[in-house]
């Protein structure tokens, strides 16, 4: 118990920052200059999966190694859904957060990883309250969005965003009589409900995920209520990754400045090229419940 | 008494909801305008420091609050916001404000694993509760400066004149301890 309140202040000292997915120390290193709050060590960006198709897997501890002697930030790294070996490996390098994400291939189609028995902090996605509150209760520390990774589009992080809002508003306008019938609906204890319907949100940090490409997504996702932002493809992918990054940074601080905002919004170069939902075939948030 | 907390990443809410519940004023520094309302105290979060760092450089804020912590200005900085205030760490080159004659030794304790609770003495206070994520603590104290927490042999909480510093996260815990010993300064 003391290990996971731990794992959760760990995730709020992460808040108000922007999390970076980099594939090499360089790349690292880069992130960590830009002001990124921690780095994803993973061998390819999401858009690279996407592009190349086959079994995406945890990425070689040597690489993961490699970034975490880079920097001092905190340092997370991706397993597959379900893939509690994997995460046994990254606990044992110790990685600061484990991301058991649908980037990658999952491992298992019915249960997620029992995140109880660990003592380094997960992170998982999800699309609505249910799927976000049964992580919690699997024992996950912190939660993102899921949206659409490697896209560069926005629209689904916006979509998941709004959904669990729409959620936790209903949740707490309810009776508490009606409560009971909610946990059962959502597939999740009561106490989480009622955490939920006490505090107005959920009980562990909220970040937005999936098709963050410019300042102007990010204020997008913190104004309607995340706590902080990862970003994957969307600055390595980019034509100018060092400015892009840290041009994102300072859109999440002052996410609300939208002076500043048209600033940090000039002259950032190309940005990823990215794909509308409609074109994709394979749909990652689809993947885990 | 108005209170300025730095909200540029981190967990800054936590002190804010500190600052509610002893019934304090407080506004958030989140640009180079917001420095031009005056404030009686400087509150530094837990978060991120070299996240932090960049931000108060790339927002032009660095030079205006060193000067009004150097002219006297009472700060508190938990974990992130000690190495803010540190001169020199024992473990990297790049210094923050640097106003605080404090050898700082950067993620102390190792990686997330080695994140603890504990309970310990601060000033005249016994048996507060202490929550170290991803700690620095201090390696030596220079001339001035006093040692206010001595937790495993090391210096985890420290004050030189208006500054005060601590490794661990008072604004996680209910405990008003370290907050009322800051507010007392001003």
């Amino acid at each position: 118990m003391e290990r996971y309140s731990l794992n959760k202040q760990l995730a709020q000292m992460l808040k108000g920052g922007v999390i970076m997915d980099v594939t090499t120390p360089e790349q690292a290193r880069i992130a960590e200059q830009a002001g990124a709050c921690a780095v994803m060590a993973l061998e390819r960006i999401p858009a690279d999966i996407r592009a190349a198709g086959g079994v995406s897997r945890m990425s070689d501890p040597k690489m993961i190694r490699g970034i975490q002697e880079a920097v001092t930030i905190p340092v997370m790294a991706k397993v597959r859904i379900g893939h509690f070996a994997e995460a046994q490996i990254l606990e044992a390098i110790e990685i600061d957060y484990i991301d058991e994400s649908e980037v990658l291939s999952p491992a298992d189609d019915v249960y997620h990883i029992n995140k109880r028995k660990f003592n380094v902090p997960f992170v998982c996605g999800a699309k609505d309250l249910g799927e976000a509150l049964r992580r919690i209760n699997e024992g996950a520390s912190m939660i993102r969005t899921k949206g659409e990774p490697g896209t560069g589009d926005i629209v689904q992080a916006v979509r998941h965003m709004r959904k669990m809002n729409g959620e936790i508003k209903r949740l707490v306008s309810m009776e508490e009589d009606e409560l009971y019938h909610t946990a059962k609906e959502l597939q999740v204890p009561y106490e989480l409900v009622q955490y939920v319907h006490e505090n107005e949100k959920l009980p562990v940090v909220n970040f937005a995920a999936g098709g963050v490409a410019t300042p102007a997504d990010a204020a997008l996702m913190m104004q309607l209520g995340a706590e902080g932002v990862f970003v994957g493809s969307g600055i390595f992918k980019s034509g100018d990754p060092a400015k892009r990054a840290a041009a994102i940074v300072k859109a999440v601080t002052n996410y609300s400045d939208a002076k500043l905002l048209a600033e940090l919004s000039e002259d950032l170069g190309e940005a990823m090229v990215g794909i509308n939902e409609n074109e994709i075939q394979l749909l990652m948030a689809e993947r885990g419940n | 008494m108005t209170i300025a907390v730095l909200a540029l990443q981190g967990a800054f809410l936590e002190h804010e909801q500190m600052l509610e519940r002893l019934e304090v004023d407080y506004f958030e520094i989140r640009k180079k305008s917001d420095l031009k309302r005056s404030f009686d105290g400087l509150i530094l979060p837990g978060g991120e420091s070299t996240a932090m760092g960049k931000l108060l450089q790339e927002l032009k804020m660095m030079d205006d609050l060193k000067e009004q912590i150097e002219q006297d200005m009472p700060v508190l900085g938990t974990c992130a916001g000690m190495i803010l205030l540190a001169k020199e760490f024992s473990n990297d080159a790049n210094t923050y404000f640097a106003t605080m004659p404090i050898c700082v030794r950067r993620n102390a304790y190792g990686r997330q694993l080695g994140s603890f609770e504990t309970r310990g003495t601060f000033a005249d206070s016994t048996d507060i509760p202490m929550i170290f994520i991803r700690a620095p603590y201090m390696e030596a104290v220079y001339e001035g400066t006093r040692a206010l927490s001595v937790v495993n042999e090391k210096i985890v909480a420290a004050q030189y004149k208006n500054q005060v510093v601590t490794s661990f996260h008072p604004e996680l815990t209910g405990d008003i301890t370290v907050h009322q010993h800051f507010l007392n300064l001003i």
